[in-house]
């Protein structure tokens, strides 16, 4: 169990690596011009230059890369390029909002599509014709399309919620909870109908095989075999479905949050992208991969746990 | 009346017009290309549709309401709303299957050679597949943007790279299951090279996976697109809907249109995507629906007439069962005048199990004879109130002990009676041992549960008597069998486990669907001798279903035989070894190995050699 772990984690560091190199050399390409971004038009010949060597934009590549990576490994991620803020802050003060989000949406989405999936492969009838259409019209509306139609019609027309949140990490919880209940929701409805979807199917799938029908001769009640028995083996299935959905979401969550304008990780990323502040960006996409990794390593985990053939060796 | 559907069904291998056809039969499916064509026409047609150039800006009139100049009104520099829409449908087409072709181009062929030679490539890709799945999408084209500029050209390559392993998943997984079929063996047996076995035989496989997948992908990709540019992270100069709606959503609070017809375009464009990728998926299962209703058919022959369910029959057999009924109650289980069918989708009801009468005693083992879907199983799993549950009873009645569990009139298997029985009463030793045991719970968890739940037993008591239950059914070591999963026993010994089980709770009935089927010869030896030890010790009942008559002369003391459905011979079992009377006993007997002489060897041995 232990091996299996550590096998993960350095799997993981591999990946972290390769991605961390990639980006910074794609980003590399573009840094041309951001000494004279940062100055401003007006600034001199001798001013940029001087910047240049400053931010290390002097050295090749490697040498770049390696300094980065050299300081990085101690926690120092540099500071942002623009504001001078150091790049772990900029990114601790944000990352509560953004996780506070996808965490609760995607908690959510775990127990409504179990609930629905379960629902419509044992009931079957009407309860699983709404859950099939609903996954075909889920999948027909881009979640921010639908973010954009939620605040048009409870922010902006019937007022329920403010539209434009501007929380800040000290603000009390019902001002927290203000601000993200649309944004989860938004979140939450497209999350839901393609997680019941594919709860039902790999339900009905589990209920199918051979062992459920002798748990039933055997006198096992029914509603034990479905709960002890169905679901758990359905559950990988689920698990797999949700860190998908997870991963997916801290990508849609960047769109999201310029629709509510909640100063959160996805914030920061379009500021620091559109503006091509290396530092803020590598910072960002470190702690994405970094959290996938995590995620990715918790299913594995879990799934492990489940299956007992994974469990003993 | 159901000649129709037959045809259908024989046409066998769904032929792409076939699927074509059935899409657009189905109204989703034509409302969804319906929608796409409108789309791609104007897409085509814009430079004619679109009386403004898509950046000209009228100064004069902003955010101007709908008039016969501005037939959608115009945004908040004077921009023409109607021609932005028309353009905007061209950008948004073009660069969702750029996406598309960008992730089969890479995706297609990766998958193929990796399903086809897997070894190294297959790895590394894997490899590839692994990171490129676990990188969220728009981050990533973020950082692609900050690289190389505002392009929705780049951006939506970079996309479709993001979204190859998609295709990578769905080739490679078609293409291993394919590999390794026989006429594909056969073909490079024949000294077809691996290229025409690919674009033969394998390509036609994948073909309608990725039809629907591409569908979603551009669906995806719209969607993805439009949010980058709704971001504002786009070409300012060219018209998408994207950029229509982040233009919208700035003046959301004076003109709300602006937000409305981007969005319903994007809206329609995904949608009708999605259904259409939802109508062709549902065309090739339909397909494989009625070929899989065929192969039953055949298997069952010529018995599992399609009937329409005739009232007259049932009451007739209804009638039947009323006259027999009385001074019955004495046997264990009575069947009588049986019938189970399954309704088609023509509304007629398939039968697999016919006007079958039996019954047996305390004490006695009933073998049911027959071949695969001769309806034994079927019969059994009646009894059980175990069938699947599209199954109908369609006639007779099944008695137990001197009560109903289906009454003579009833459609289905009264569950709330069966649950009574089931494990308490009549137990089940399935055919398959793995799968029957859950894979997720020990052997012991298995055993001790149903005595917890059906004798209300304790844990403890239950546990001690799980191992001397196992010990009884001859496992040498019971506590290691007790904790250890089904993945870590033999099949020999998971059937052990499984009648064990079946005769944990003590009950009247034994039934046992082909029990030794799936293990090796001495194994099976060892099962039946088993049964048999039981049964004598224990003075159940014992159903035993098998096609098998070696297995029936070693342990049964009457015997069904059962063909198409139907019951064809009833008798003791001597009786029915030695003299059989219906020429289809006759023929089954006949095709026993016992008592035979060997026979000679087609090709000698040093001719095989020759061949390898």
């Amino acid at each position: 169990m232990v091996q299996f772990i550590i096998r993960k984690i350095a799997a993981g560091l591999v990946v972290l690596c390769a991605i961390s190199f990639l980006t910074y050399f794609l980003l590399y390409f573009s840094s041309s011009n951001i000494a004279r971004n940062i100055l401003g038009e007006y600034a001199s010949q001798e001013q940029v230059a001087q910047k240049e060597t400053e931010l290390g934009l002097d050295q090749p590549l490697p040498a770049r890369f390696l300094d980065w990576a050299g300081h990085s490994i101690t926690g120092d991620f540099g500071r942002s390029w623009f504001t001078g803020e150091p790049v772990a802050t900029a990114i601790a003060t944000r990352l509560p909002i953004t996780l506070t989000l996808v965490i609760a949406a995607i908690l959510l989405i775990a127990v409504l599509a179990t609930v629905l999936g379960m629902a419509a492969a044992v009931k079957r009838g009407w309860i699983d014709r709404v859950v099939q259409t609903g996954a075909i019209v889920g999948d027909a509306i881009p979640g921010f399309v639908l973010a954009i139609i939620l605040v048009t019609l409870f922010a902006i027309q019937l007022k329920l919620f403010p539209a434009t949140s501007s929380i800040a990490p000290d603000a009390g919880a019902s001002a927290w909870a203000a601000s993200l209940t649309l944004p989860a929701i938004a979140l939450v409805i497209n999350g839901v109908t393609g997680g019941a979807q594919q709860v039902r199917s790999a339900v009905i799938k589990q209920l199918e095989r051979d062992y459920v029908r002798t748990l039933r001769s055997r006198g096992i009640p029914e509603r034990e075999i479905l709960f002890k028995h169905v679901l758990r083996s359905a559950a990988p299935t689920g698990l797999t479905v949700l860190s998908l959905q997870f991963i997916g979401m801290l990508g849609g969550v960047v769109i999201i949050e310029q629709i509510f304008a909640l100063p959160g990780i996805g914030n920061l990323a379009v500021q620091s992208t559109t503006m091509g502040d290396i530092p803020l960006v590598m910072g960002v996409v470190l702690y994405t991969v970094v959290i996938v990794i995590i995620v990715n390593l918790l299913v594995d985990l879990i799934n492990g746990w489940l299956n007992p053939k994974v469990r003993v060796s | 009346m159901s000649q129709a559907v037959e045809l259908t069904g024989q046409t066998g291998v769904v032929v792409r017009s076939h699927v074509i056809h059935k899409v657009l039969r189905n109204p989703m499916g034509l409302i969804a290309l319906a929608i796409l064509a409108v789309l791609v026409t104007m897409a085509v047609l814009a430079d004619v549709l679109a009386p403004f150039d898509e950046n000209f800006a009228d100064i004069a009139s902003t955010l101007a309401a709908p008039d016969a100049n501005h037939l959608l009104g115009t945004d908040s520099v004077g921009r023409d709303v109607w021609s932005r829409l028309v353009f905007g449908a061209r950008t948004t087409l073009l660069s969702a299957l750029l996406c598309a072709a960008v992730a089969i181009g890479i995706g297609l062929p990766a998958g193929l050679v990796a399903g086809y030679y897997g070894g190294k490539f297959d790895g590394i890709a894997g490899w590839f597949v692994n990171i490129l799945m676990s990188l969220p999408g728009i981050i990533v084209l973020l950082t692609v943007r900050a690289a190389f500029g505002p392009s929705v050209w780049i951006s939506m390559i970079a996309f479709g790279i993001l979204l190859s392993p998609g295709y990578f998943r769905l080739t490679r997984t078609s293409v291993q299951s394919v590999r390794n079929e026989l006429y594909v063996d056969a073909a490079r047996v024949a000294g077809l090279s691996d290229r025409s076995i690919i674009s033969r035989h394998i390509f036609s496989v994948v073909r309608a996976p990725i039809i629907i997948q591409t569908a979603m992908v551009c669906g995806v990709a719209i969607s993805v697109q439009s949010g980058l540019e709704f971001l504002g992270l786009g070409d300012p100069t060219v018209a998408t809907w994207g950029v229509m709606l982040s233009e919208g959503f700035k003046n959301v609070y004076l003109t709300p249109t602006l937000l409305l017809w981007p969005a319903v375009a994007i809206g329609l464009a995904v949608g009708a995507l999605v259904l259409l990728g939802n109508a062709v998926r549902d065309a090739l299962e339909d397909g494989e629906k009625v070929k899989q209703r065929k192969r039953k058919a055949a298997e069952s022959a010529s018995a599992t007439e399609r009937t329409t369910p005739a009232p007259a029959k049932v009451r007739q057999a209804r009638g039947a069962v009323a006259a027999v009924e009385s001074g019955t109650e004495h046997h264990l289980v009575k069947v009588t005048n049986l019938g189970v069918g399954y309704p088609q989708a023509d509304g007629s009801i398939k039968k697999v199990v016919d006007d079958v009468s039996f019954h047996v005693d305390r004490g006695e083992i009933l073998g049911i004879v027959g071949e695969s879907g001769s309806g034994k199983s079927q019969t059994a799993f009646s009894i059980l109130g175990l069938l699947p549950g599209t199954a109908r009873i369609v006639g007779g009645s099944i008695q137990f002990d001197g009560n109903y569990t289906v009454a003579p009139g009833e459609e289905k298997v009264s569950q709330e009676r069966l649950t009574k029985l089931r494990g308490k009463r009549i137990s089940y030793i399935p055919q398959e041992p793995m799968s029957n045991l859950d894979p997720a719970f020990t052997i012991g968890y298995q055993l001790v549960t149903p005595m917890v739940r059906v004798l209300g037993i304790s844990k403890a008591e239950a546990t001690k008597r799980a191992m001397k239950l196992l010990s009884d059914v001859g496992i040498a070591n019971p506590e290691r069998t007790f904790q250890a999963y089904p993945h870590e026993v033999s099949g020999g010994m998971a059937q052990r486990v499984l009648i064990a089980g079946a005769i944990s709770c003590e009950p009247d009935l034994i039934i046992a669907d082909e029990p030794t089927t799936a293990l090796d010869v001495t194994v099976q030896a060892d099962v039946l001798d088993l049964i048999r030890d039981l049964q004598r010790r224990l003075n159940v009942g014992v159903i035993l279903v098998t096609h098998n008559f070696g297995v029936v002369s070693d342990l049964c003391d009457r015997v069904v035989v059962m063909q198409n459905g139907r019951l064809v011979e009833e008798g003791p079992v001597r009786t029915i070894l030695r003299e059989p009377k219906d020429p289809y006993t006759q023929m089954l007997l006949s095709s026993m190995l016992e008592g035979k002489e060997p026979m000679t060897m087609l090709v000698s041995a040093s001719a095989k050699e020759a061949v390898k």
